[in-house]
C-alpha cells in the first residue's frame, strides 16, 4: 500500500489517480493484499509493567480466543446453511488470529521468547487461564448463536477498553479485534432476535441455550488477581467495570427477540479458583487432545 | 419471521436467491460476483460479506433479490443486439484516448 500512497502524492493534481493505482489486476475479485496489524507498533516492553504478569494476561485473553476459535470450527461441515457455515468459519478464523498474536505477544513479554505453538500445543490443561464458558461444547444452533452473544458482548466490552492500554502491542491487537467484534456481535443478535422471535420450536430451543450458558457468564466478571493489579497500571481492564454495559447490551438483544435475561445460579469455582486460575471444566481435555495431539506426535514438524 | 413484501407464503421450503455486486475500491463500479441464499435483505448483505469480501475484496456491497432482476431472454438476441454489429460511426474511434484517463 504505502508504494501507491507515494505515488499518488506525485500525482496529487490527477482526479484519476486513484482509479488507476491498484486494481490493474483484471483478477481483482480474487481480493487484494491484507495488512500486518502489528505494522509500526512499538514492540518494546512497557519498562514499569511487570513482564510475567502481563504474559499471564495475554495467555488469558489469547486462551478465550483460541478454545472458541476450536468451538467454533467443530462446525464446519455442521452448519445449516452454506452460507452461515462460512460466516462461522470466518469468526472463528478472526479470534485464531487474536490468539496467535496474544500468545505470541506472551513469549515474549515472559522473556522466554517461546512461539506462539509452544503455547497453543505443550501446555497442559492446567497451565490454560480461559474462562470455563469457551469450553462448552455447542448442542444446536440456537446454542452457538447464544454463545457468539455472551461471548461477543463480553470481549468487544473488553477489548474496547484495552484499546487504550499502555501496552502498545496490546492495544494494537485491540485495535484490530474490536472491529471483528462487532461484527461477531451483529451476528449473534441477528440471530437470536430471529430465533427468539421466530417459531415455537427456534423460541424453545433459543430459551434453551440461554439457559445452559447463563450459568457460565458470572466468572466472565471477577478478576484474577494478575488482571486487577496490571489494572491498576493502565495495561489491563478489570472486568468487574465491564458488567453494566454487558447487561446494557443484553437486554436491548434480548428484548428485541421477545426473551428475557436468564436467572439460573453461576457454576462453582473450587476454593475461589476457576478458568482464570487454570481450573477448567472436564471438556477442556477432550479440546486438548484434539488440538494438541498431532502436533504432539511430531513436535518437529512444521507446517 | 415477517411476510416479505412480494406477498408471497411467509412459510418457503427454502432462502430466496440472492444476486450480490461488489466494489471493489472508491470510484468503480459495483461488479456482478455471485448469487447466495439469505432469509432477508439484511441476511443478504452479512452472508454477502461473509462470502465475497473475505480477501479485501470491497468497500461496497448490493444485494438484490434474483427475483427482481429484469432480464433479457436469449430468444431475443437477434433483434435486439444484432442491429448494433455493423453501424461503425457509433463507435468513437476517431480521436486519442489521453493517457491520464482509465477505464475507457
Amino acid at each position: 500500500m504505502s508504494t501507491h500512497r507515494a505515488s499518488s502524492t506525485t500525482n496529487a493534481g490527477n482526479a484519476y489517480q486513484a482509479l488507476a493505482e491498484a486494481h490493474d489486476d483484471a483478477r481483482w475479485a480474487f481480493g487484494t493484499g491484507f495488512d500486518d496489524p502489528l505494522s509500526g507498533v512499538d514492540t518494546t516492553l512497557p519498562d514499569d509493567v511487570p513482564g510475567g504478569k502481563l504474559a499471564e494476561y495475554c495467555l488469558m485473553l489469547g486462551d478465550d480466543a483460541l478454545i472458541a476459535a476450536h468451538r467454533l470450527q467443530e462446525w464446519c461441515t455442521n452448519a445449516p446453511e452454506l452460507e452461515d457455515e462460512v460466516a462461522i468459519a470466518n469468526i472463528s478464523l478472526d479470534l485464531l488470529g487474536q490468539a496467535r498474536l496474544l500468545l505470541a505477544r506472551a513469549g515474549r513479554a515472559d522473556g522466554t521468547g517461546r512461539s506462539e505453538d509452544h503455547y497453543a500445543y505443550f501446555r497442559d490443561e492446567h497451565e490454560f487461564r480461559n474462562v470455563r464458558l469457551v469450553e462448552r461444547p455447542h448442542t444446536d444452533f440456537a446454542d452457538l448463536a447464544a454463545f457468539l452473544l455472551l461471548f461477543g458482548s463480553w470481549r468487544l466490552a473488553l477489548l474496547g477498553r484495552l484499546t487504550g492500554a499502555r501496552d502498545p502491542v496490546l492495544a494494537a491487537i485491540a485495535g484490530k479485534a474490536v472491529k471483528e467484534l462487532s461484527y461477531h456481535r451483529e451476528y449473534a443478535a441477528g440471530w437470536v432476535v430471529r430465533l427468539g422471535d421466530g417459531t415455537e420450536l427456534s423460541r424453545r430451543r433459543m430459551i434453551a441455550a440461554l439457559d445452559r450458558w447463563w450459568p457460565f457468564v458470572d466468572e466472565l466478571f471477577h478478576g484474577h488477581p494478575a488482571e486487577i493489579q496490571l489494572a491498576t497500571l493502565g495495561v489491563a481492564v478489570d472486568p468487574a467495570y465491564l458488567r453494566g454495559e454487558f447487561d446494557t447490551v443484553l437486554a436491548s438483544v434480548l428484548s428485541a427477540g421477545r426473551l428475557s435475561v436468564p436467572d439460573g445460579a453461576p457454576v462453582a469455582g473450587v476454593a475461589g479458583r476457576t478458568g482464570r486460575h487454570g481450573l477448567h471444566t472436564e471438556a477442556l481435555g477432550g479440546i486438548l487432545t484434539e488440538l494438541q495431539g498431532l502436533a504432539r506426535a511430531h513436535p518437529e514438524a512444521t507446517w | 419471521m415477517t411476510q416479505d413484501s412480494q406477498g408471497e407464503s411467509p412459510v418457503r421450503a427454502g432462502w430466496p436467491l440472492y444476486e450480490v455486486f461488489v466494489r471493489g475500491k472508491r470510484g468503480l463500479n459495483h461488479v456482478h460476483v455471485g448469487s447466495l441464499h439469505a432469509a432477508d435483505d439484511q441476511m443478504a448483505v452479512r452472508h454477502a460479506r461473509d462470502l465475497y469480501t473475505r480477501r479485501n475484496e470491497g468497500v461496497s456491497i448490493w444485494v438484490v433479490r434474483a427475483a427482481h432482476i429484469v432480464a433479457t431472454s436469449p430468444d431475443e438476441r437477434d433483434p435486439f443486439f444484432a442491429p448494433s454489429g455493423d453501424k461503425v460511426y457509433r463507435h468513437p474511434t476517431f480521436y486519442a484516448i489521453p493517457d491520464g484517463v482509465p477505464h475507457m
